[in-house]
Order: structure tokens, then C-alpha cells, then sequence
């Protein structure tokens, strides 16, 4: 970490030693448009992530807690997408969204649309890169929840049951409070993680059209070993490390997780 | 694996399911309530996601057996009329099994590490109630929210100046490295409930520490052990960032970027890019499911406390 900082006020190429600069590295990146979008960018796929993944875990790992006839094929269904490596995955869209010969064209013309090209498109392509990470990353969280949900004891329900709680009262006093913890340590993978989609970015869109797509890591990665400016690279990667720290500690504060507060209360 | 057509969901079976938390579920009382009943909403739902996930994977297998005149007409969800396995065959002669052998070698290296230094790692930070060792887990708690991004330029210089730029265990290393924080959190965890009388037992029959570890802790904490093993696989097998900066020659390549060079090459026989992609994946499927139960349950318990 200390040699990130320090090398983010050099100058070097990659081959000799590095240059000390100072700050030059900063003053670029203070006025660079490009890193500027990909700062916003980085923290719009980040809350959004956030916003499309939570619910969708959580409802999923609820309903993978029960017992329910096929839930083990459908569960062993759900979490396929873990074992693909992220470089599989962002192939495997890119072939099917491929404008070409891709399924969506065959799609396309049933709801009116020829030749869907999602990935042409600025709004289009950075929505490929928020649900392709969505379809990877959610069986993770549904396991956590999952995991969560499992611990929550039978008895509180057989209490909501007998006080005349409907399903979905029981749902929103009894299994929303009894996974606090477990909402808080998925967000926080979740907006570490997500922080860190490069694979996805690179296969997929190569952090076009435009830099519509360039993200963070993305950005970084460009300035380092393409470019060859590892400064700059550097002084970008600061910029990551201080949103995920950032990110983490606000998360944990704000949910009291530090204080570790039972769940058990009154029990 | 797609024929399976969910009927509704819901509707308890007679047998409760297994329970993964150590709390058993408590006994059924007599009443038949919306407990028991199926909840079609939620069933709804979990289809829906399941068409979600179950389609592109069917779309892969299928595209996988067609020709790639076919792929182009015939549409994606079309049963291939023509089945055939030339896709497997062109993924393997260019080489494929090459890239799948070094990713195994690089795999086996990380898990080695990662699972030698978290067993010692977890049990000196349970055992040891001392300044150092409480620091050391909170270093590695730290590790947990830096991305690997954040320390790649610095870590490609380290490797360079290591003289390991372009081998494979120039992957191994930072591979490694990155996955011991959640590796060591998961053991400590279940350390943990290792109960202090087991302890006193031990050093009350004569054993040092050393054979403590040896005899009570490396055995009572197995579970935790291939939690850990299967995920620092999974991170191995799936790294990509690593490989693509630490190494260059198509000797030292592993899978994923394997995988990436292809998408260049095979720009229009998406088929045959799609069938390297199945095959990547398979040593990881049948893993998965050999360990399903320690995976599934070690990461449950990560998220449960």
C-alpha cells in the first residue's frame, strides 16, 4: 500500500527507476474527464449493483431456507453461475448479445425491435455490465442469506403464527430484522466487489463505446499496462482503495455491526 | 439438467431438510398453517430466476453441439439437428488441455499455500491472547477491503524484481495472497468453537502445542479446512487479473486467459469459443460437486454470525 502511494508521485515506464514527481500525477487526475466519468460511473454500478442484487438474494435465500419440494434441483441450478470463472461468464454474454449472429436477433424482431445491439450503445452497454454481474453474483449472496436465514429460530414464527401474523408480516418483522448481520456483510462484499468488475468490462466492452464502460479498475488498468504510465495508474489505484475503504467503514458504522448488536433480543 | 420443469413450489416434504445452522428445527406442531402451505409467490419467484439462469446455460450447452452455419440460422434455442462434437475436438487441438494443465498446477499451488499458512495463521490468533497476534487479524481483516486491483502495479514490480515475471508461480504468489484474508476468517470462526476443556485435556495428558495442533485442532476443524481449500480453488482456477499482468508466453498461459486469447481469434465460430469455455469448466464442476456440502455450508457460515 505504502509503495502504491509512493508510486503514485512518480513518473515511470515500467523499465529503469521510477522518476520522482510529486504530485503532477494528482494534478492530472484532478483534471482528467475521463477519470472524472469513470469515478461516477464506478459509484452508479455500484449503487446499483447494491440496489439489484439485495433484493433479489435475499428474497431467493429466504425462499432456498424453507423446505420446498425441488428446491434442491433449483438450488443446485442457481448457484451454476459460481463455478464460472468471470472471464467464462463475460464470454458467454458477449456471444449471446452478439449484434451479429447472437440470439437477440432472433429475439429482436418478436417484440418489434431488429437487431437488439445493446453493447453499441452507451446506456446499453454499461446495463450489460450491471446484469451480467448481477447473474454472477447473486447465487453468492443467496447463499449468505441463505446461511442467515437457516439460523433464524422456528419458534419466533410459531410466535407470530399464534399472535395472528399473515406470511408476509412475518417476513417483514420477524426475517428482515433477524438478518441485519447478514444484510451487512453481503453489502459490504457487494460494494467491494463491485468496485473491482474488470473481467466482465474488459471482455465485454474493452471499457467502450466511448468510455462508457470504463470504470475505475478499468481506467486503471489502461494507464498502467497499456499506456505504460504507472503513476498515473497508481494514483488512480488510490482513488479505488480509498472508495472501498470508505465504502466498508461507512457500512459498518451506520449499521451498528461494530457493536455486534444481538439479534436475540427478548428470546 | 434443464429437463427438470418445476412443478409448484412449496409444500414442505415430510422430512425437514438438512439444517446447516447447530440449530435443529423445532419440532412440527399439529396445526396445518401458512407455514406448511406452498407459498406460491415465493415459488413463482425462484422460477422466474430459474428461467433467468437456467436459459444462457442452455443456450451454451446447445451452441456447444451445433455447427456454426447452423448456430447462425437455426437461432439459439433450437435443438441442434446435427449434433456433433467437432466444437470439443478444435478446442482441444489448440490447445486447450495445455492451458487447463497449468491453471491445475497453479491451483494445487495456491491451495497448498493458502491452506499451510491459515491453519498455523488461524490457530496461533485463536490460541494466543497476546498484542501480536490480535494485530495480525486485524491486518488481515484489512486485506479484506482492498481490492487486488488497488496493489497490482506495485505487485507487478515486486514480481519483476523477484525475476518470476512470466512463471507460473509469479500467479501463485499474489494468488495466494489475496485469498487468505476470507480464508482465515472462515478458520478462525470455526476454530473458535473448539472448547477450551478439549485444550486443558490436551496439555494435562502431556501434548506440547505442537501436537495439539497436530491431534485436536487440525482434526476437529476439517470442515472449516475444505471450506477453505474449495474456495481458494475457486479463486485459482477463476483468477484472471494475475495471469493477465504477471505473464506473457502461451507456455505459462492459464485457462481463463486461455479463454480470452480465443475470443480474438474465434471472433465468428462463437460454437467452438463456447465449447472452450464448457470444457474450462468441467475439472471445477465435478469439484464442486464432490465438495458442494463443505463449500455450500462454510460460506452460509460466514455470512450467519
Amino acid at each position: 500500500m505504502v509503495l502504491v502511494v509512493y508510486l503514485s508521485l512518480t513518473t515511470w515506464g515500467g523499465l529503469g527507476v521510477p522518476q520522482f514527481t510529486g504530485l503532477s500525477n494528482w494534478i492530472r487526475l484532478v483534471g482528467d474527464p475521463v477519470a472524472h466519468r469513470a469515478i461516477l460511473l464506478t459509484l452508479i454500478l455500484t449503487g446499483g449493483s447494491w440496489a439489484l442484487q439485495t433484493p433479489i438474494a435475499l428474497l431467493l435465500g429466504v425462499w432456498a431456507s424453507g423446505r420446498q419440494r425441488n428446491r434442491a434441483v433449483l438450488s443446485a441450478i442457481f448457484f451454476v453461475p459460481l463455478l464460472l470463472s468471470s472471464a467464462a461468464i463475460a464470454i458467454i454474454w458477449r456471444a449471446l448479445l452478439d449484434p451479429n449472429f447472437g440470439p437477440l436477433t432472433t429475439i429482436g424482431p418478436l417484440i418489434g425491435m431488429p437487431g437488439l445491439d445493446f453493447l453499441s450503445s452507451e446506456t446499453g452497454a454499461f446495463g450489460v455490465i450491471l446484469f451480467v454481474s448481477a447473474w454472477q453474483f447473486i447465487p453468492l449472496h443467496t447463499l449468505l442469506y441463505q446461511g442467515g436465514a437457516r439460523q433464524i429460530p422456528e419458534s419466533l414464527y410459531q410466535a407470530a403464527e399464534i399472535d395472528g401474523a399473515g406470511r408476509y408480516r412475518a417476513f417483514w418483522h420477524i426475517t428482515l430484522p433477524q438478518l441485519r448481520n447478514t444484510i451487512t456483510t453481503s453489502s459490504v462484499l457487494m460494494v467491494v466487489g463491485s468496485l473491482t468488475y474488470f473481467d466482465t468490462v474488459l471482455i465485454i466492452t474493452g471499457g467502450g463505446p466511448g468510455h462508457a464502460t470504463t470504470i475505475v479498475p478499468y481506467l486503471m488498468y489502461e494507464a498502467g499496462f497499456q499506456n505504460y504510465q504507472f503513476g498515473y495508474a497508481s494514483a488512480v489505484a488510490c482513488v479505488l482503495v480509498a472508495f472501498a475503504t470508505l465504502a466498508s467503514l461507512l457500512m459498518v458504522r451506520f449499521t451498528g455491526f461494530g457493536k455486534m448488536r444481538s439479534t436475540r433480543e427478548g428470546m | 439438467m434443464t429437463a427438470t420443469s418445476p412443478a409448484r413450489a412449496g409444500q414442505h416434504a415430510r422430512t425437514p431438510g438438512p439444517g446447516t445452522g447447530r440449530r435443529r428445527p423445532a419440532k412440527r406442531i399439529g396445526l396445518r398453517s401458512w407455514r406448511h402451505r406452498p407459498n406460491l409467490v415465493a415459488g413463482l419467484g425462484a422460477f422466474v430466476w430459474f428461467l433467468v439462469v437456467g436459459v444462457p446455460i442452455y443456450a451454451l450447452l446447445v451452441a456447444t453441439f451445433q455447427q456454426t452455419e447452423e448456430y447462425r440460422s437455426a437461432g439459439p434455442l433450437a435443438i441442434p439437428d446435427d449434433p456433433t462434437l467437432d466444437n470439443y475436438v478444435n478446442a482441444v487441438q489448440n490447445g486447450l488441455l495445455g492451458f487447463i494443465w497449468n491453471t491445475a498446477l497453479v491451483t494445487v499451488g495456491v491451495v497448498a499455500l493458502v491452506v499451510g499458512l491459515a491453519v498455523t495463521a488461524g490457530y496461533a490468533i485463536v490460541r494466543n491472547r497476546s498484542w501480536l497476534s490480535d494485530s495480525t487479524f486485524r491486518v488481515f481483516l484489512l486485506g479484506l477491503a482492498i481490492p487486488n486491483q488497488a496493489v497490482i502495479v506495485p505487485v507487478y514490480l515486486i514480481i519483476i524484481q523477484m525475476g518470476l515475471y512470466d512463471s507460473l508461480i509469479a500467479i501463485v504468489l499474489p494468488t495466494a495472497a489475496f485469498a487468505l484474508p476470507v480464508c482465515i476468517l472462515i478458520l478462525t470462526g470455526s476454530m473458535r468453537d473448539i472448547s477450551d476443556e478439549l485444550y486443558e485435556a490436551m496439555s494435562l495428558d502431556g501434548a506440547g502445542p505442537g501436537r495439539t495442533f497436530i491431534q485436536l485442532v487440525v482434526p476437529l476443524s476439517r470442515s472449516g479446512i475444505s471450506t477453505v481449500a474449495v474456495y481458494a480453488a475457486l479463486q485459482a482456477w477463476n483468477g484472471f487479473l494475475f495471469p493477465l499482468i504477471l505473464t506473457q508466453s502461451a507456455e505459462n498461459r492459464v485457462i481463463t486467459l486461455g479463454l480470452y486469447e480465443f475470443q480474438g481469434t474465434y471472433r465468428t465460430d462463437i460454437p467452438g469459443l463456447l465449447a472452450a469455455v464448457v470444457l474450462a469448466t468441467v475439472p471445477l464442476f465435478i469439484v464442486y460437486l464432490i465438495a458442494r456440502r463443505s463449500l455450500v455450508s462454510g460460506l452460509m457460515g460466514v455470512g450467519g454470525k
